[in-house]
C-alpha cells in the first residue's frame, strides 16, 4: 500500500503528463525544446520560493512573504553591487544573508511572540516591500557595473560541457535547491523536526526538544532559499525591481498545496512541490501558445488548485 | 535502600485552583507504586511536576536521596525519569521508529545527516525487548491506540529510564494487550526499575502493584502495603471527606409520566446494552469514573454520535435521533462539558449566546434581526437565573466560569427544552456559584424539566440526584435510589469491570432497569 503522500506525487505527476500530452496535440510548438527551456526557466523562480514555502507549510506554518521578500533581497543586492561597487560574491551573500534575517525576525515572531503565521507574514509581506520601495528609491536598480551578474540566471554551464542541453543556470540552480533541500528534509535532523513541529508540536516540546528554536530556523532557511530567488529573478532582469514581487507567494503556495503537501503540517515532499510548480509553468505555457487571454490562464489556474485539493481530501475519505 | 524519588511537602497552584498541598510521594527501586484518588485529586499534577512538565512553587523534589531541580521534560529525562501520557503525544505521520528517537536521532559519522538504519535497529531492538511484533518504519497514524500505546512504552524505555511514570496506562489496551504490558512492567521491576502507576482499576492495581499512596484534593492520604489492605479500604481513603451539604429532598415521582426511555444503547466498546428511564421532574445522576461512556451516552441520544443500535422513546413515542436538529426538536437539550469548546461563543454578547439556539424566533422577514425582542428575552433569563453580568451586550468571555454555565443554561431554557443533559455541570467553576447551579437544577426538575446530570463528583451526586444510575467501561453496572446510597456503593459499582464481577465479592448491587 502506497502511502498517501506518494499517492499524490503520482496523481500530481500523471497530471502533469496529461497536460503536457493535451498542449503537445493541440499545438506543434509546444514540444519544441526552446519552449520547454522557457517553461523550465519560468518555473526557476517559483520553483525555488515554492521550496522556501514546503519547509514553512510542513510545520503547519504559513508564509505570505515569500514573494516581496524576493525582491528584497534583489534590492540588496542591487545595493551591495551597483550602490557600493562590491564584488559579486558579496553581494550574493547579502542577498542570502538578507533573506535568512528576515526569516528569522518572522520566525520570532511566530515563536516566541506567538503571532499567528498569517498574520506575522503579512506583516512582513507588507513591511518587506515597503522598504524595498524606500530603499530604491521606488525605480529599477541596474546591474550594469556587474557584467558576470547576468550569468547567475541566464548562462548555461550545463550548455558549456553539453551543447545539446542548453539549460539556463536559474534552473540549475532551483534544481541544486530542491535537492539539497530534498536530502535535508528527509535525511538531517532538522527536516525531522520540520515535520514533528507540523505534526504534533506539543508531543515534540514534551520529548525535551527545543520547539521554538526549531521554528525559528525553519523561518530562517525559507528566508535564506528567498533570497536565491532573489538572485535568479534579478539576474534575469538585470535588475532589481522593487514594485515586483507581491502574488509569488499565492503562485508558491499554490505549487506546494498542487504537489501534495498538506497545509495542516505533517506532511509533504520538495519533488511534489517542484512538481507542482511545473504543472503551473505548463499550463500557463500551453494556454498562452493556444492565445488563451491571460485573464483565463488565471482562472484555469484557480480551477486547478481547488480540483488538486478536492483529489486529495476525496481520497483521504475513502 | 535510597528511594529513587522523594516528593515532600510540594505545593502547586494554578489560577483559580490550589491543585497540589504538601504532597508527598515516595518511590523504592523495583517497586511498582500505585497513585490513586478520584478526579481532580492531583495525581496526574504531581506526576508532571516530576517529570518537569509543570514547576512546582515549594517544596522539594529528592533523586536517589539528591535535591533535583526539574526545569523541563528534558531536564527529567536526564534525571531518568519519563513519564506516558494518558492522551497519547505521538506524531502521527512519523514512524514509530522516528517517534520513540525524536530529540535523540542517531547521526551518521559525519554528524549531519541522520542515520535512519541505526534508527529503525535500535527501535527493533527494544520492541523484541517488549516481544512486541511492530514494524518500526510503520506510521504512527495508521496503528491502533493500543500499538500507539506501546509505541509510547517504547519511547520511554528507551531513555533507559530509572523512574517511569504510567498514568492510565491500560485505558484503551484490551485483556492481552493488559497482559503483556504487566509482563514488560515485571521485567522493568527486575531490573531495578521504579514505576509509578496511575490507574482507578482495582484489580490492576491489586496484580500489578506493590504500594498504593492515595491522594484526595491534592493531598497526600497515606500509603500502604498493597498485599494486606483491602479494596474497600483503599476506596475509603480515596472518598474520605465528610458529607457537610444538605441533601434535597427526594420527591415521590412515581406517579410521573416518563418522559424518556432508552432501550440497549450500543455503539462498539463505548456503549454497552445501555437502558433507562428519566421521569418529569427527575434529576437522574449518571455517576462513574472518567472515560465510563456517559458522555458518550448523552451524545448518543442527542444525535452528535452514532449509535449501533437502540431504542428512543421520548413521551411514549419510539423517535429516529440523526442529528443534534433532531434532538432539539424533540425538546431534548445537552449543556456539554467543555463549554468553551461547544457551548459558548465567547467573543460574542451574552444576549447573542442565549438566542443563538432559537434565533429564528427572533427574525423579522425570515431575515432581519429583532434587537429589542433578543434583549428583552436575554434580560428575562439574566434575571430569572441571576446572571451576574454588567449588561446583557457584555461579551461572555469576561464572566466567570459559574455565569457562563448559567448561559448555557439560558440558551436550552429559551429553547423550551424539557430534557435536559448536563454533563460535569460545576466542573471549574467556585464553591458559591456551584450552589446557584444546584438551586437552578432544582428548581428547574420542580418545574417539571426531566434532568440527567453526568458528573464525577460523588458528594454532587449524592446531594443532587433523585436517582443514581453508574456507569463503569461503557455498561451501567447499578442503579441506586439516593436515599442511603453511598460514596462507597457508588465507587463500587464504578470499579465493577468484568473481570472483578466475575469473582462475585463485589456483585452487582442493583440491576439496570429495562
Amino acid at each position: 500500500m502506497l502511502s498517501q503522500g506518494a499517492w499524490q506525487k503520482i496523481l500530481a505527476f500523471a497530471s502533469l503528463i496529461a497536460l503536457m500530452a493535451v498542449f503537445s496535440i493541440a499545438s506543434e510548438n509546444f514540444l519544441r525544446s526552446d519552449n520547454l527551456i522557457g517553461i523550465l526557466q519560468a518555473t526557476a523562480v517559483n520553483g525555488v520560493l515554492a521550496v522556501a514555502a514546503t519547509f514553512v507549510i510542513i510545520t503547519g506554518g504559513i508564509d505570505l512573504s515569500v514573494g516581496t521578500l524576493m525582491t528584497f533581497c534583489a534590492v540588496i543586492a542591487g545595493v551591495v553591487l551597483t550602490y557600493w561597487g562590491l564584488p559579486m560574491p558579496l553581494g550574493i551573500l547579502a542577498a542570502i544573508a538578507a533573506g535568512a534575517l528576515s526569516g528569522a525576525v518572522s520566525g520570532t515572531l511566530i515563536a516566541k511572540m506567538k503571532i499567528p503565521p498569517f498574520i506575522a507574514t503579512l506583516g512582513m509581506m507588507m513591511l518587506l516591500k515597503g522598504l524595498a520601495l524606500v530603499i530604491s528609491g521606488t525605480r529599477p536598480i541596474y546591474f550594469n557595473d556587474t557584467p558576470n551578474f547576468s550569468m547567475i540566471s541566464q548562462e548555461s554551464l550545463i550548455g558549456a560541457v553539453l551543447p545539446f542541453l542548453p539549460i539556463p543556470n536559474g534552473v540549475l540552480i532551483l534544481f541544486i535547491v530542491a535537492v539539497v533541500s530534498s536530502l535535508v528534509l528527509t535525511r538531517t535532523a532538522f527536516g525531522r523536526y520540520t515535520f514533528a513541529l507540523g505534526s504534533n508540536e506539543e508531543a515534540v516540546r514534551l520529548s525535551g526538544v527545543n520547539t521554538d528554536f526549531w521554528k525559528i530556523i525553519v523561518y530562517t532557511v525559507s528566508g535564506g532559499i528567498c533570497g536565491i530567488a532573489g538572485l535568479i529573478i534579478a539576474s534575469r532582469l538585470n535588475s532589481a525591481q522593487p514594485a515586483l514581487g507581491q502574488g509569488y507567494e499565492l503562485d508558491a503556495i499554490a505549487a506546494v498545496v498542487i504537489g501534495g503537501t498538506s497545509l495542516s503540517g505533517g506532511r509533504g515532499t520538495i519533488l511534489g512541490t517542484i512538481i507542482g510548480a511545473l504543472i503551473i509553468s505548463v499550463l500557463t505555457n500551453g494556454l498562452r501558445i493556444l492565445s488563451v487571454a491571460q485573464e483565463w490562464q488565471t482562472v484555469v489556474t484557480g480551477i486547478i488548485i481547488i480540483l488538486a485539493v478536492y483529489a486529495d481530501i476525496l481520497r483521504r475519505r475513502s | 535502600m535510597t528511594p529513587l524519588v522523594t516528593i515532600r511537602d510540594l505545593d502547586k497552584s494554578f489560577p483559580g485552583v490550589k491543585a497540589l498541598r504538601k504532597a508527598r510521594f515516595e518511590l523504592l527501586p523495583g517497586e511498582v507504586h500505585a497513585l490513586m484518588g478520584e478526579n481532580g485529586a492531583g495525581k496526574s499534577t504531581l506526576m508532571k511536576v516530576l517529570a518537569g512538565i509543570y514547576q512546582k512553587d515549594a517544596g522539594e523534589i529528592l533523586i536517589e536521596g539528591k535535591p533535583a531541580d526539574i526545569a523541563s521534560p528534558r531536564a527529567a529525562q536526564d534525571l531518568g525519569i519519563s513519564i506516558i501520557h494518558q492522551e497519547l503525544n505521538l506524531m502521527n505521520e512519523l514512524t514509530a521508529a522516528q517517534n520513540i528517537f525524536i530529540g535523540r536521532e542517531p547521526k551518521q559519522a559525519m554528524g549531519f545527516l541522520l542515520d535512519e538504519g541505526a534508527l529503525n535497529r535500535a527501535t527493533a531492538e527494544i520492541f523484541s525487548r517488549m516481544n512486541l511484533a511492530l514494524d518500526p518504519r510503520a506510521e504512527v497514524g495508521d496503528l491502533t491506540v493500543a500499538m500507539q500505546q506501546m509505541v509510547e512504552i517504547a519511547k520511554a524505555l528507551s531513555f533507559r529510564s530509572r523512574v517511569l511514570i504510567m498514568d492510565e496506562p491500560t485505558a484503551a489496551l484490551n485483556k492481552a494487550e493488559i497482559a503483556e504490558l504487566f509482563g514488560i512492567i515485571r521485567q522493568l521491576k527486575s531490573e531495578g526499575v521504579g514505576i509509578v502507576y496511575i490507574s482507578h482499576k482495582m484489580d490492576e492495581l491489586k496484580e500489578i502493584s506493590d504500594r498504593v499512596t492515595v491522594m484526595r484534593d491534592g493531598e497526600y492520604v497515606g500509603t500502604v502495603p498493597t498485599d494486606s489492605t483491602s479494596v474497600d479500604t483503599i476506596i475509603s481513603m480515596m472518598v474520605g471527606r465528610s458529607l457537610t451539604e444538605t441533601k434535597t429532598d427526594v420527591p415521590d415521582l412515581s406517579s410521573h409520566d416518563v418522559v424518556l426511555e432508552v432501550r440497549n444503547l450500543r455503539r462498539s466498546n463505548a456503549i454497552q446494552d445501555v437502558s433507562f428511564k428519566l421521569r418529569k421532574g427527575e434529576i437522574l445522576g449518571f455517576a462513574g469514573l472518567m472515560g465510563a461512556g456517559r458522555t458518550e451516552v448523552a451524545r448518543a441520544i442527542f444525535g452528535a454520535d452514532p449509535l449501533d443500535g437502540g431504542d428512543i422513546i421520548v413521551r411514549g413515542r419510539p423517535v429516529t435521533i440523526r442529528s443534534p436538529k433532531d434532538a432539539v426538536r424533540l425538546g431534548i437539550g445537552y449543556l456539554s462539558e467543555d463549554r468553551k469548546r461547544f457551548g459558548l461563543a465567547t467573543g460574542m454578547d451574552v444576549a447573542a449566546n442565549i438566542v443563538m439556539p432559537c434565533l429564528s424566533k427572533f427574525l423579522s422577514l425570515n431575515m432581519i434581526i429583532k434587537a429589542r425582542a433578543i434583549r428583552e428575552t436575554a434580560r428575562s433569563y439574566i434575571k430569572q437565573l441571576r446572571i451576574k453580568t454588567p449588561s446583557d451586550a457584555q461579551e461572555v468571555r469576561f464572566l466567570s466560569g459559574g455565569n457562563q454555565q448559567k448561559i448555557v443554561i439560558a440558551k436550552w431554557l429559551a429553547r423550551d427544552c424539557e430534557i435536559l443533559f448536563f454533563d460535569e455541570p460545576t466542573r471549574g467553576i467556585d464553591v458559591g456559584a456551584k450552589n446557584e447551579i444546584y438551586k437552578l437544577l432544582n428548581t428547574l426538575a420542580a418545574q417539571g424539566r426531566a434532568i440527567v446530570m453526568i458528573s464525577s463528583e460523588l458528594p454532587e451526586i449524592l446531594r443532587m440526584s433523585h436517582r443514581i444510575a453508574v456507569m463503569c467501561e461503557g455498561r451501567l453496572t447499578g442503579e441506586l435510589p439516593a436515599d442511603g446510597a453511598t460514596q462507597e456503593d457508588i465507587m463500587r459499582l464504578a470499579t465493577q469491570r468484568h473481570s472483578l464481577t466475575a469473582d462475585g465479592p463485589n456483585a452487582a448491587i442493583g440491576e439496570a432497569t429495562t
